[in-house]
């Protein structure tokens, strides 16, 4: 799209700028301000510097955590991204069972979160629950509370479930959006199928699947209640994600400095994987 | 190319169970000559965009056939019809470069990469596109996009006919003109069959040989530009074509003459005195005029739009349109018109009644 | 084309088992859903859904979170659609910047910055309010939605745009009357997706209310927490939290599902 320069579009931008930044300065340096700092509570602080970052940068438990939410976020994406993309390209576009998937597909994120993570719970416990019951009744020795695969495998399989409605609903709403006349365009012009998925629906969508991608990447980056209430990080802490390492640090030992410093680097990384995600696909929009 | 045939096509759109069908093409049998221009013209939904695409096959009808020379296609699909279509607003392959859209038809359907770079050169200078063949189609404007669109259909050597569905919609006005000058040059360098559907007369006029006029899913004359200007057998077709439309009057039937606010107005030509239903007679603005002796009228308003003006008259609650020529004077007590007999024409139930020498 | 059925059936079903699986929870009593593995409920019994209608600190707590959700959606989606305007048709000082800092507001983890939170609402005396909540999840759902809508703008062409101020159409007029509708499949979800956001976002709802304003959400923690886990009840209570964002989808359906046409002003 050829955009024309007016900076006259400030005040169409001012009422967003006003609400988030309200929202966000104030509680970020807050943030900033414990993560130099040091507090045996008692609103007593001690200047710190950076001593935190440095610490938390040097110690194993961090690059621990850090590895395996990597790990975590490359295998959901890896799984929910294709999947949603097959579902949302295989629902029909018109006609009544169109409102019955989209309502069916959209429960599972309405969820609470710690409701998901309890539900799950129950739902692989081995002998009350149905996948528990299931899997064991099938030879599988499954025990999602002793054994670290079965833990990751279910709380991967939570994950999916919860979701990858988010990225069908998008990428769906993305496709129902291309006018009728491209593909009848493409019939004339004797495309085949995998085609007009190539040069008409997958580039159509690209602006809705990066924006799918990317609250994907940082949702699971940032995932708490789900996993905790199902595993809470064990068994051990082989299924510890940074959050919950997080939370155990600022409020469990109430070290709001180290936590606080932890936070801010976990953005940092967010923040840069994304702007490298999001440059390259934008990359070619502006010419 | 090929002669298209259409046999007692008839097309509803399906309905909710229990309902009548509603039919948005009425017995249509109209035959397209190999080679022709034709323009489709009618208001919004007449229909015209359901029967284009019966022709290209992304329709098929609910009743009747249609024969690509007098062979049956229409269980056929589109891409056995050997059909282009330009639609309403550009359609490109935004990915690919100007050249890979043009050349897609072709790669798809198996061309030998060296013959495709000949056809698409060929194509690309005939429409003016060669300096951009390395773009990227995304960053044409609307009409280099339409082009591109056109294109793609020009490309293919075995095309049956172009369809063109109001194609000139999203493009400045002054582009145009342009390029429904470019189609006319292509039509006359290569001879395929053109059908051109629009809601603009003077687009339909200019670009097209024959013009199909439709009208609430029925084609109501068929004929080339100076024949529906000065012959129309429809009411609508009447009011539809020309700037301003004729001017369709009620009137009654005296001795076999239409006479209209007690006037008697000699039509030129006996008529039926058996014939009833709604009679009304038509007359253009170009030939109504001022007179001593003729309808007295009201004048409501007067424009001046150069070479002429429009007059408005209003005789009781009858409103007339009349073109007055710049330089004449509009009378201002009691004005009186009076209708140029040999352009009068009798409609009855909106059809023409017809003449001995029409 | 039958085949396509297959694998939305598929996913369906996949979703279909847990949610199942907590329907039938909450018809059962705790000590049956502790007792064994039962595909049906052996003692069918309302008594969950019972308790949650005729107990005032739990349904209050669905009309609490429905007040704030709504409030939030609606400033949302509003603020958002000239924002998303003018970084989908405007280029403007600062405007790549400031598109991907929106999005950033969602990047860091939420945990330490409760205590913020608390201070700056109480600072400005919006505690425990629904106004408090509303406000504060514009922090996420803002940029969401302004992504979101510039993501289904810019797949409409500057074009229409054009065309209706050559036709004489005002901005105002041209925004409401000829674009909005144009770009109906993105407000639909837009609108769920704040809805969504807001509805299960549990860490700020709990940390700015107390009383007064106490969503559902935190009202299920604390049946948690204080008396073990009551299991019938948690799942009579996450059963009904499906409802309200199961009608905003019934409701935009029709938006999500019927894309638009181009260029027909």
């Amino acid at each position: 799209m050829r955009k024309s320069t007016n900076q006259k579009a400030w005040w169409l931008v001012a009422p967003v700028l006003l609400l988030v930044a309200f929202n966000a300065f104030i509680p970020l340096m807050t943030v900033v301000n414990y993560s130099l700092q040091e507090t045996f509570g008692d609103n007593v602080f001690f200047w710190e510097g950076v001593s935190w970052f440095e610490k938390i940068l040097r110690s194993e438990r961090f690059h621990d955590s850090l590895l395996r939410q990597l790990l975590f976020t490359g295998m959901i994406i890896a799984i929910e991204v294709p999947l949603g993309i097959a579902v949302a390209l295989s629902m029909p576009r018109k006609g009544p069972w169109v409102s019955v998937c989209l309502v069916l597909m959209a429960l599972p994120l309405l969820i609470p979160w710690n409701v998901v993570g309890a539900m799950w719970n129950i739902f692989a416990l081995p002998d009350i629950g149905l996948l528990g019951y299931s899997l064991n009744s099938m030879g599988f020795d499954y025990d999602f509370t002793q054994q670290p695969v079965s833990a990751w495998m279910t709380t991967v399989l939570m994950d999916v479930w919860h979701w990858t409605s988010l990225i069908v609903l998008l990428c769906y709403a993305g496709l129902c959006s291309i006018p009728d006349a491209y593909y009848q365009a493409a019939r004339i012009d004797g495309a085949s199928g995998w085609a007009v998925f190539r040069y008409i629906q997958l580039p159509k969508m690209k602006r809705v699947l990066t924006i799918a991608i990317l609250l994907r990447f940082m949702d699971s980056f940032m995932i708490y209640t789900e996993p905790f209430v199902l595993t809470g990080g064990g068994p051990g802490n082989t299924t510890t994600f940074l959050s919950i390492d997080l939370v155990k640090i600022a409020l469990g030992q109430f070290d709001l400095g180290p936590a606080a410093a932890m936070s801010l680097i976990y953005f940092l990384v967010v923040l840069l994987i994304c702007w490298v995600f999001y440059t390259v696909m934008m990359r070619n929009e502006e010419q | 190319m090929s002669r298209i045939e259409f046999k007692d096509v008839r097309h509803a759109y399906p309905s909710a169970a229990g309902q009548a069908p509603v039919y948005a093409l009425k017995e249509i049998s109209q035959v397209w000559e190999d080679g022709g221009a034709y323009a489709l013209l009618g208001p919004s939904g007449c229909g015209k965009t359901t029967l284009l695409n019966i022709i290209s096959g992304l329709l098929t009808p609910s009743e009747g056939s249609i024969l690509f020379d007098d062979r049956e296609v229409t269980q056929l699909p589109t891409t056995e019809r050997h059909i282009a279509q330009v639609f309403q607003f550009p359609v490109v392959y935004d990915t690919m470069s100007v050249f890979d859209n043009l050349a897609f038809p072709l790669r798809n359907r198996g061309m030998p990469e060296p013959r495709v770079r000949e056809r698409v050169t060929e194509i690309a200078a005939m429409l003016d596109l060669s300096d951009r063949l390395n773009q990227r189609a995304a960053g044409l404007t609307a009409d280099g996009k339409q082009k591109i669109s056109l294109g793609r259909g020009l490309v293919r050597e075995d095309v049956n006919a172009i369809l063109f569905d109001e194609p000139l919609t999203v493009i400045d006005p002054h582009l145009k003109w342009q390029l429904r000058s470019k189609l006319k040059e292509l039509h006359q360098q290569i001879g395929v069959t053109m059908i051109y559907v629009t809601h603009d007369q003077v687009e339909a006029l200019t670009f097209a040989d024959q013009v199909v006029v439709m009208h609430d899913g029925a084609v109501v004359q068929v004929g080339n530009p100076i024949d529906l200007f000065n012959k129309p057998r429809h009411t609508f077709v009447g009011y539809f074509i020309g700037s301003p439309g004729m001017n369709v009057l009620p009137c009654k039937l005296e001795n076999g003459q239409p006479v209209f606010a007690n006037n008697l107005l000699s039509s030129g030509y006996p008529v039926d005195t058996d014939i009833s239903g709604k009679l009304e007679i038509g007359i253009r603005p170009e030939f109504v005029s001022f007179c001593d002796d003729g309808i007295p009228v009201e004048i409501e308003k007067v424009e001046d739009l150069g070479r002429y003006q429009v007059v408005t008259v209003k005789h009781e609650a009858e409103q007339i349109k009349m073109l007055v020529g710049e330089d004449q004077s509009i009378p201002s007590i009691s004005p009186q018109i009076q209708f140029d007999p040999a352009s009068l024409r009798l409609y009855c139930d909106d059809w023409a009644v017809e003449t001995p020498d029409a | 084309m039958n085949k396509k059925w297959i694998l939305p059936t598929l996913y369906i079903l996949f979703l279909m088992l847990p949610i199942y699986g907590l329907l039938s929870m909450s018809f059962k009593t705790t000590n049956e859903i502790l007792g064994g593995f039962s595909f049906f409920p052996q003692q069918f019994t309302l008594v969950n859904y019972i308790k949650i209608f005729t107990d005032p600190t739990w349904y209050v707590g669905y009309i609490n979170s429905l007040i704030y959700v709504v409030i939030n959606t609606v400033i949302s989606v509003s603020v958002a659609l000239p924002a998303a305007y003018a970084f989908s048709r405007y280029r403007f000082l600062g405007d790549k910047h400031l598109f991907f800092w929106l999005l950033t507001n969602r990047m860091a983890p939420p945990a330490v910055f409760a205590l913020p939170f608390f201070q700056l609402y109480s600072a400005i005396e919006l505690f425990d309010t629904h106004l408090a909540v509303a406000l504060a999840h514009c922090l996420f759902n803002i940029p969401l939605a302004v992504w979101i809508l510039e993501g289904f703008m810019s797949g409409v062409p500057k074009e229409l745009d054009e065309t209706a101020y050559l036709d004489g159409y005002s901005f105002w007029r041209f925004f409401v009357r000829i674009f909005i509708p144009t770009i109906a499949a993105g407000i639909g979800v837009t609108m769920f997706f704040c809805f969504m956001y807001s509805w299960v976002e549990l860490l700020l709802a709990k940390t700015l209310t107390s009383v007064s304003a106490k969503p559902i959400a935190a009202i299920m923690t604390r049946t948690a927490s204080t008396s073990g886990y009551e299991l019938g009840l948690l799942a009579a209570a996450g059963s009904l939290t499906l409802i309200p964002g199961a009608i905003v989808i019934y409701f935009v359906r029709n938006h999500i599902a019927k894309g638009f046409a181009l260029g027909r002003v």
